[in-house]
């Protein structure tokens, strides 16, 4: 698995807006135009595009044409970066873990 | 026995693990603290480990280096700040290659049906020190992979 820090740093900051993290969970549910998306959030559509532009330079979602309209999608590749970033430390975490479990069979044998 | 659950919120320094062990909380805590023990599990499986002193007493100071095979060093080091036996540990964490960049850890060993529950809250001076540390523990685990993966070639292919 290739990590490239620079897109995990703008994927990380684009990320880092909790009106970004929203329209990603949206988009994650299906495509969605900006009208679409900017519907349940109290901001103007100009703030909406401007959080789609972000992550659209991010390499977080794409945008298709489709007739007269421009669907936004996620971008499975980039979230599988950013989640195999936090699962590696995670499995690194539970292997040092693992190895305490062996310690404290050890601890335990001696305890009876 | 379970997996541990790593909770790291996006735009926040703070890193919350959470951990089960078939134990009580006073073995955990005597695994976690006993600097014999710690030698054993603490540090990457593919690193030589020192422990140069753990005193786990309020103001009581901690050292351990990590050495790889080529001989580089990665020394970590702090002070613990209150104890509990069986119970908490709060201390101070620094890598000394990042010298300043101190963070703050909360563990908590709390008794559960089955053993105990391992709780660890790290509050870190920055977002960025925190993504840091993260992604240095990414760089070490896929080391880790690279190098179970080639002794598993090495044997397979008798070499």
């Amino acid at each position: 698995m290739e990590y490239d820090e620079a897109a995990l740093d703008r994927a990380f900051l684009a990320l880092a807006d909790p009106v970004r993290r929203a329209l990603i969970a949206r988009l994650s549910r299906g495509p969605a135009t900006v009208n679409e998306l900017a519907e349940p959030f109290p901001i103007t559509l100009q703030a909406v595009s401007r959080h789609i532009s972000v992550l659209e330079a991010a390499g977080l979602i794409t945008r298709t044409r489709d007739g007269q309209r421009r669907p936004c999608h996620l971008a499975p590749s980039a979230l599988e970066q950013l989640t195999g970033w936090i699962d590696q430390y995670r499995l690194t975490t539970e292997r040092r873990f693992r190895r305490i479990d062996a310690v404290l069979e050890t601890v335990k044998e001696q305890d009876q | 026995m379970s997996d541990t659950i790593i909770n790291a919120p996006a735009n926040t320094p703070f890193i919350e693990v959470l951990r089960d062990f078939d134990a009580t909380p006073a073995q955990l805590f005597k695994v976690s603290t006993d600097p014999d023990l710690i030698a054993q599990w603490l540090g990457p499986n593919n690193l030589e480990m020192e422990v140069v002193e753990y005193d786990v007493r309020p103001g009581g100071r901690y050292r351990y280096i990590h050495r790889d095979p080529s001989g580089a060093e990665f020394a970590f080091r702090g002070v613990f700040h209150a104890i509990e036996p069986g119970a908490m540990v709060i201390q101070t964490f620094e890598y000394e290659g990042f010298p300043g960049e101190v963070s703050l850890e909360k563990a908590t060993y709390t008794a559960t049906a089955n053993g105990v529950q391992l709780r660890t809250w790290s509050v870190f001076p920055s977002i960025e020190a925190r993504d840091g540390m993260v992604a240095s523990g990414m760089e070490r685990g896929l080391t880790e992979g690279l190098d179970k993966l080639a002794a598993l070639v090495a044997k397979e292919t008798g070499r």
